[in-house]
């Protein structure tokens, strides 16, 4: 109790009154760290879930600016936002809702070099990213480093999310082995996607991270759900670890951290999630 | 209805009165979470609610009320032993 201002336990009495969190949850929280990689779509309400839950670190990563055709799904940014960093306005943001978090910023793209560095101090990656170059580096490099990561993707009205925990269950590979071929799979950029689609996907994951910090529930281990907005459906389709994976299997080819050319149609980072 | 023993003795005490739910539970929880099972928390209160959603709460989460009864014209206390 000791523990606690007065600020923080109003703040988080919605939290402490849970029988699973409580004081000793919230705690866990203020002390846990997790990063955002990717401030988009799915980052915004992410960041914005797990500022206002308490936790004690967010990092942030994202290396482009906010752009106009942005603020219909990526609510951590504002109109006035235009312009600037996505760190930078998320660091803003994030400080305006809960000024008790610690905000790291990390204003790159990730690549094979920073990749396992960037994600060493955190205990839980939260996947925004918008493209499979990144999505595989961040599902190889989490699985070399033996992090916890909340995988999620979003196109047109579906989602899907999969949490990944190294040697619990399935990685992403495990699922999909390599990335489709350029060019195969729309990207939002071109196949568009409902600014709030992102936002029920992003909340759930940011309800995965915290029930991974606190150690509650049962987590999306080996278990995909997927959202179909237009039917309003969500449907939970089980994996288990695949023998073949290529990198977790019985015989991997994949022994270091590949990196996959970005598609063109990828490459305007800002432009999709 | 447990029987009144206002002769236990309270490993710890706490303070709420002026506090209105929900911090009267919050602030119980908060401090029989730093103590250990079988010890015995004693809260003052001086808000009405509470001495119904405090017992309820804390019996939700395993704990056994001994003791909620009338102090003055004012107060109130709730022990609570720890389960
Ligand atoms: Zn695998």
């Amino acid at each position: 109790m000791l523990d606690f201002t007065e600020e923080e336990i109003k703040r988080y009495s919605r939290h402490i009154i849970l029988k699973e969190v409580g004081g000793r949850g919230q705690k866990k929280l203020r002390e846990s760290s997790a990063l955002v990689v990717g401030l988009g779509g799915l980052g915004s309400p992410v960041a914005l879930y797990l500022a206002a839950a308490g936790i004690g670190t967010l990092g942030v990563l994202d290396n482009d600016v906010v752009e106009l055709s942005n603020l219909q799904r990526q609510i951590l940014h504002g109109t006035s936002d235009i312009g600037r960093q996505k760190t930078d306005s998320a660091e803003n943001r994030i400080r305006a809702l809960n000024p008790g978090v610690k905000v790291t910023k990390h204003c790159a793209r990730l690549d094979k070099n920073n990749v396992e560095r960037t994600i060493r101090d955190y205990d839980v990656i939260i996947d925004g990213v918008d493209n499979f170059a990144a999505r595989y580096l961040l599902n190889d490099a989490c699985f070399f480093g033996n992090k916890p990561l909340v995988e999620a993707g979003v196109l047109q009205f579906l989602g899907q999310i999969m949490t990944i925990v190294p040697g619990k269950g399935p990685c992403y590979r495990c699922v999909f082995p390599e990335p489709p071929p350029p060019g195969s799979v729309p990207s939002c950029q071109e196949a568009g996607i409902l600014g709030a689609v992102a936002g029920v996907l992003g909340v759930l994951q940011a309800t995965e991270a915290i029930k991974l910090i606190l150690g509650i529930g049962k987590p999306l281990v080996g278990r995909m759900i997927i959202y179909e907005a237009l039917s309003g459906s969500f449907r939970e389709v089980g994996f288990r670890p695949n023998p073949k994976c290529p990198l977790c299997g019985e015989k991997p080819s994949i022994t270091e951290l590949v990196e996959y050319p970005v598609a063109c149609e990828e490459q305007r980072q800002d432009a999709v999630t | 209805m447990e029987q009144p023993k206002p002769q236990v003795k309270a490993d710890k005490e706490i303070n709420l009165k002026g506090e209105v739910c929900p911090y009267t539970f919050v602030k119980s929880k908060l401090a029989i979470e730093e103590m250990l099972p079988g010890q015995v928390l004693r809260v003052i209160v001086d808000y009405v609610p509470a001495t119904k959603n405090v017992p309820r709460s804390m019996q939700n989460e395993g704990n056994s009320v001994l003791d909620v009864s009338k102090l003055n014209d004012n107060d109130w206390q709730i022990v609570v032993r720890k389960g």
